[in-house]
This record gives structure tokens, C-alpha cells and sequence, in this order.
């Protein structure tokens, strides 16, 4: 490792510490070239990539209507052609949709949902774990309190009661996905908080004289923003299976969005006969949340070994 | 350690403090809960009736205070719908769900722990990475769509299970094993992990070298100390088995307080999802301090004074 800023290096500074010194940039390798040497890292990276592609241009792809269907062609298994020669690759549901077309423009509410709730709970987790870490003492106290008890309601429950109690929507199931997801990150920072302010540099930071603020900006933030960013990858994957079982509960958002959520819920009533209406997009949350999980797996591996999230 | 327990209850009671708060707005976040509740033909009359009956008009500390004290002699108010106490409705489900969750745990732990050893004792083999991976997608899998599959091959099928209810002693085999396979995929991986770094010890290697077989090692050495961060994830994890029985309740109809919870969403009755939004994390907290109370027991370097 570098000598961190403001801390003067034990030993004579190597070539590479001159290198980071002078440009400002460590040598170390960068996150694109040990992706390359991660099979984990590249699969979770293409599954990613293909869903957010996916997500954006999944409207102009579909090959049939996915909101409006056809009476005519209610639950037709995999792969049936209709008489005006349309072909339903997974098959169609209880109004004659398209299961393949659903399934796409599904992908759309899970990226949605995961990527912006997942900021949202960071934000906040992050803002509330660096003020409890470096405020300390009794407001400490209080501030954990506060988040044992948010956490000995389990994660869905909590997300369940309150959409139940709130009423359904996409912002709202956003919101509410948001608003309760931060407590893992308040933990998670609050704890590297503690450790980073005893670094030399921090005390060194005070000793001149700096503003809390800015210590806290400049010098800590840097050090726990990394375990953030492998937590919000962990938890983009749970935020994704928290809308599927809510959506799936009719708690989440409601028809016509489609989700995939919703599409498991619409083929619970026929499992009997209709399959493949709860299979496929229980595949496609899968591969999904397989993905996130890979991506984080990786980025935890290659950035910080020490976060573990879910609650 | 008398005194580590009672800290432990006395922390515990803090937290079901501001979990009962938290409860308490909960129901009030969406305005009046008279509004909500009351059908749609009421008059504004009849519903500044039912607001004084239900105590809605006093002020919000005043209600809160009346809501704990009725709270802690089990008085969660009458459900709306069923005319019956909410916490006799509670009680009766309690019971199903924690056998649903003890079922899961037995299946989670018990795959999960063999699975966990043989991996960290053959590292990187085929039987590792196979096993890794298959966590990988017990993590990513919704359970509850694992569930709806289950119904498929063996209800739909085979014929071999009952598809819903609890009348029937095998209806609790597909439940359980939905819940237990998440917790199982995921505890897995933590066991190998925390194997891993046991193994590395120089006690295991003194072990090792005094010619005991790898069998007594694992038992007698390694296992004692890698399972202690495994009982903290386990105790974390049984809150996602609760949160997760929500759903898979719902799919199996399994008279539980998931259950109880969502069938009260629906037709918004609040007095019930606040009993049970209480119940669960009391669940959650005593299983806590119990696991708390357990590590003194299996590592006696543990004291807590």
C-alpha cells in the first residue's frame, strides 16, 4: 500500500510510491484488468450489462405487445404459432400476452428499482453512519439504537408492512425500499468510520487546525466509500427480490407496469395447468440477482474482503 | 454473566421500546387511520364516533402511551374484521410460523454445515466450486419462486405433496425446504469461510502434526472456533427466514403470522399488523440473546464482565 496522504512513508519511497506521488494515481492494477482475470467478475459484468441494455431498449425489441394481448391466444404454451403466424417463443398468459415480451420489458421495473432505491438507501445509510462514527460518544449510542430496532424487524417485513400500510406505486415502493434499506450501510460505515479516524493523517488533518467537516469530507470519506460501493452491489441484488415478492404479493407496483413479479403472481392462480407462465420469469430474476451477486462477490474480493450484507 | 444476560434483556427491551414506536406512526403515516379504516358510507359523524371509540382524538403522545400500556398487558386492541382480540390472533399463528422457521433452520444448517466443511477441506476441487456455485444461485433465487417450482414437479406432477394448507403432517416438507434452501445457500458459504480461516491456525497445524486424523481436527479444533461467526449470521439470518416467510406463507397457505400479516393488509386491518410486526421482532430479539448467551457456552474464552 501508498502512504496515504499527510503521513510521512516509514521506508524510502519505492518507485511506484515516486509514480503515485508525482501523478497522483497508484500503480496498482486497475479495476478493468483484473476484471480480466476474474471469470466470476466478467460473467456478473456481461449479465449486468445484457439486463441494463436490455431494460433501456427493451421496448422497441419486443416482438409482440406486452400490455394488450390477444383473447384468442390465452395460455398457449412455449413456442405456439398463431394462425396469423406469430410465434410465442415462452408462451402466452391468462390474456393472451406474450410471455417473452413481458419477461423483456420486465427487466426495466427490477433495474429501476434496484439501482435507484439502492441510492438512495446509500446516501442515507452513509450520511447517518459517518455522522454516528464521528460524532461518537452518546449520540452514538442512540444513533445504533435506532438502528437495532429498524433491524429486528426482518428487511421484507418491514418493507411489507409499510407498502401495505402506505398503498402501492412505483415511487412509493421506491421510496419505501429506499427509506429502509439504509441501516445496513448506517452499521457497515459507522464501523470503518471508527477505525479510519484513528489514522495518522486524520489526527494530522486535526492538528493543523481543520475544519470537522472537511476532515470528515477529505480524510474518512475517501477510506469507507469502498465498502459502500461493495455493499450497494450486495444489496442491489436483495432490493431486486424484495420488489419481486412485493410485486408478487400485490404490495408492489400494480398492472399494467409489468414486473416480474407480477407475472409469477398471475401464474400462481394456474400453476395446474399453465407452467410456464411462473417459470420463465422466475429464470429471468435469477440470472438477474446471479449476476448483481457475482459483480459482488468480485468487487468485494478485489476491493474490500471485510463487508458481508444482508439483513 | 447473571449481569451480561440482564444487560442483554435490558438492551433488548429498548429496542422492542422504539420497534413499538415505530409501529405506532407506522399506522398513522398514510393520516387519519379513521379515514382508512372506516367504510365508505360513513358519514362524518359517524366516523368522529368511531374515532373517539378507537381514542384517535386524543393527542398522538397520549395515544402512544395508552397503545404500550394495553400493549404490555397483551392488549393489542379488537381486529377489525374478525371482532377478536388482535393478540389472540397473533398467538395462534405464532406457533406455526416458528415451526416453519425451526423446520428451515434444521434443513439450512444441516446442509449448509457439511457442505461448508467439505469445501474449506478441499479447496478450489470440483466438489468446491460446484458447491459455491450452487449457493451462488440458492442467493439469487426468490424463494418463494423456488416454492411455486416445488408445486409444479410435486404437487402438480407427481401428486406427491399437498400443494397448500397445514391439515396434512407432509404439507410442512415444501414450505421448509423453500425457506431452508436460501438460508442453506447462503450459510454455506460463510461456514467455508470461516472454516477457511481456521484452518490457517497454528493450533490446527499443531493438531495435524501430532498425527491426529483429519476427522478429530475438524471436530474437536477447527469446528468449535469457526462456529461462532457462523451462529451470529445464523441468528441474522433467522430474521431473513422470518421476513422470507411473509412470502412463502403466502404461497403455500401456511397458517402462519406472515400470513396473518398480509390477509390483515388486505383488508387494512392495523390493530393485527401492528401485533404482528411486534411478535416478529420479539421473535427475532429473544433469539438473539439467546445466541448471545450461547457463545459463553461454546467458547469459554467468552466472559462478559
Amino acid at each position: 500500500m501508498s502512504a496515504g496522504p499527510g503521513q510521512p512513508p516509514a521506508t524510502l519511497p519505492s518507485e511506484e510510491d515516486v509514480a503515485t506521488l508525482v501523478t497522483g494515481h497508484s500503480r496498482q492494477p486497475s479495476l478493468l484488468s483484473l476484471l480480466r482475470r476474474s471469470p466470476i467478475g466478467l460473467i456478473g459484468t456481461g449479465i449486468i450489462s445484457l439486463v441494463i441494455v436490455l431494460a433501456v431498449i427493451s421496448p422497441l425489441i419486443v416482438p409482440h405487445d406486452p400490455i394488450r394481448g390477444n383473447l384468442r391466444t390465452r395460455y398457449k404454451p412455449p413456442g405456439f404459432t398463431a394462425d396469423d403466424g406469430a410465434t410465442h417463443l415462452l408462451g402466452t398468459d391468462q390474456l393472451g400476452r406474450d410471455i417473452f415480451s413481458r419477461i423483456l420489458v420486465g427487466s426495466r421495473v427490477s433495474v429501476l428499482v434496484g439501482v435507484v432505491a439502492v441510492m438512495i438507501a446509500g446516501t442515507i445509510g452513509v450520511l447517518y453512519g459517518l455522522t454516528s462514527g464521528f460524532l461518537g460518544g452518546r449520540v452514538d449510542g442512540v444513533m445504533m439504537r435506532i438502528c437495532d430496532a429498524m433491524l429486528s424487524i426482518p428487511f421484507v417485513i418491514r418493507v411489507v408492512a409499510i407498502s401495505g400500510i402506505v398503498g402501492p406505486g412505483l415511487v412509493t415502493l421506491i421510496l419505501i425500499l429506499g427509506l429502509s434499506g439504509w441501516v445496513t450501510y448506517a452499521r457497515v460505515i459507522r464501523g470503518e468510520v471508527l477505525k479510519a479516524r484513528e489514522n495518522d493523517y486524520v489526527m494530522a488533518a486535526w492538528s493543523i487546525g481543520q475544519r470537522p467537516l472537511w476532515v470528515v469530507l477529505h480524510h474518512i470519506l475517501p477510506n469507507v466509500i469502498a465498502s459502500a460501493i461493495v455493499l450497494a452491489a450486495l444489496q442491489v441484488g436483495i432490493t431486486m427480490l424484495a420488489e419481486s415478492s412485493l410485486s408478487f404479493l400485490g404490495l408492489g407496483v400494480k398492472p399494467p407496469t409489468v414486473t416480474w413479479g407480477i407475472q409469477l403472481a398471475d401464474g400462481k392462480s394456474v400453476i395446474n395447468s399453465a407452467w410456464w407462465m411462473t417459470t420463465y420469469p422466475g429464470i429471468a430474476i435469477t440470472i438477474t440477482v446471479l449476476g448483481v451477486v457475482f459483480l459482488g462477490d468480485w468487487l468485494r474480493d478485489s476491493l474490500d474482503p471485510n463487508v458481508r450484507g444482508r439483513d | 454473566m447473571q449481569q451480561f444476560i440482564a444487560t442483554r434483556i435490558f438492551q433488548g427491551l429498548i429496542t422492542l421500546i422504539i420497534v413499538s414506536f415505530l409501529a405506532f406512526f407506522l399506522v398513522r403515516l398514510k393520516g387519519d387511520p379513521v379515514d382508512i379504516t372506516a367504510p365508505p358510507t360513513f358519514n362524518e359523524d359517524q366516523k368522529q364516533r368511531l374515532r373517539e371509540l378507537w381514542g384517535f382524538d386524543k393527542p398522538l403522545a397520549e395515544q402512544y402511551v395508552i397503545f404500550v400500556t394495553r400493549a404490555v398487558t397483551g392488549d393489542f386492541g379488537i381486529a377489525y374484521l374478525s371482532k377478536r382480540p388482535a393478540m389472540e390472533l397473533v398467538i395462534e399463528r405464532l406457533g406455526a410460523t416458528w415451526l416453519l422457521a425451526g423446520v428451515a433452520s434444521l434443513i439450512g444448517l444441516s446442509v449448509a454445515l457439511p457442505l461448508g466443511i467439505i469445501s474449506s477441506l478441499n479447496r478450489n476441487s470440483f466438489f468446491d466450486l460446484g458447491s459455491t456455485m450452487l449457493a451462488s444461485i440458492g442467493t439469487a433465487m426468490p424463494s418463494f419462486w423456488l416454492g411455486l417450482m416445488m408445486i409444479i414437479f410435486f404437487s402438480v406432477r407427481l401428486r406427491l405433496l399437498p400443494a397448500f394448507g397445514a391439515r396434512d403432517p407432509s404439507a410442512i416438507i415444501m414450505p421448509s425446504l423453500t425457506m431452508g434452501v436460501g438460508m442453506a445457500a447462503y450459510l454455506s458459504r460463510l461456514t467455508r469461510s470461516a472454516m477457511l480461516e481456521v484452518l490457517n491456525e497454528d493450533y490446527v497445524r499443531t493438531a495435524y502434526s501430532k498425527g491426529l486424523i483429519t476427522r478429530t481436527v475438524v471436530f474437536r479444533h477447527a469446528m468449535k472456533n469457526a462456529l461462532i461467526p457462523i451462529m451470529t449470521v445464523f441468528g441474522l439470518q433467522l430474521g431473513w427466514l422470518l421476513g422470507g416467510s411473509v412470502v412463502v406463507e403466502s404461497v403455500f397457505s401456511w397458517p402462519g403470522l406472515g400470513r396473518l400479516m398480509i390477509d390483515s393488509i388486505g383488508v387494512r386491518d392495523n390493530t393485527v399488523v401492528q401485533a404482528a410486526l411486534l411478535f416478529f421482532s420479539l421473535s427475532f430479539i429473544s433469539i438473539n440473546i439467546v445466541i448471545d448467551i450461547l457463545y459463553a457456552v461454546i467458547d469459554p474464552r467468552i466472559r462478559f464482565d
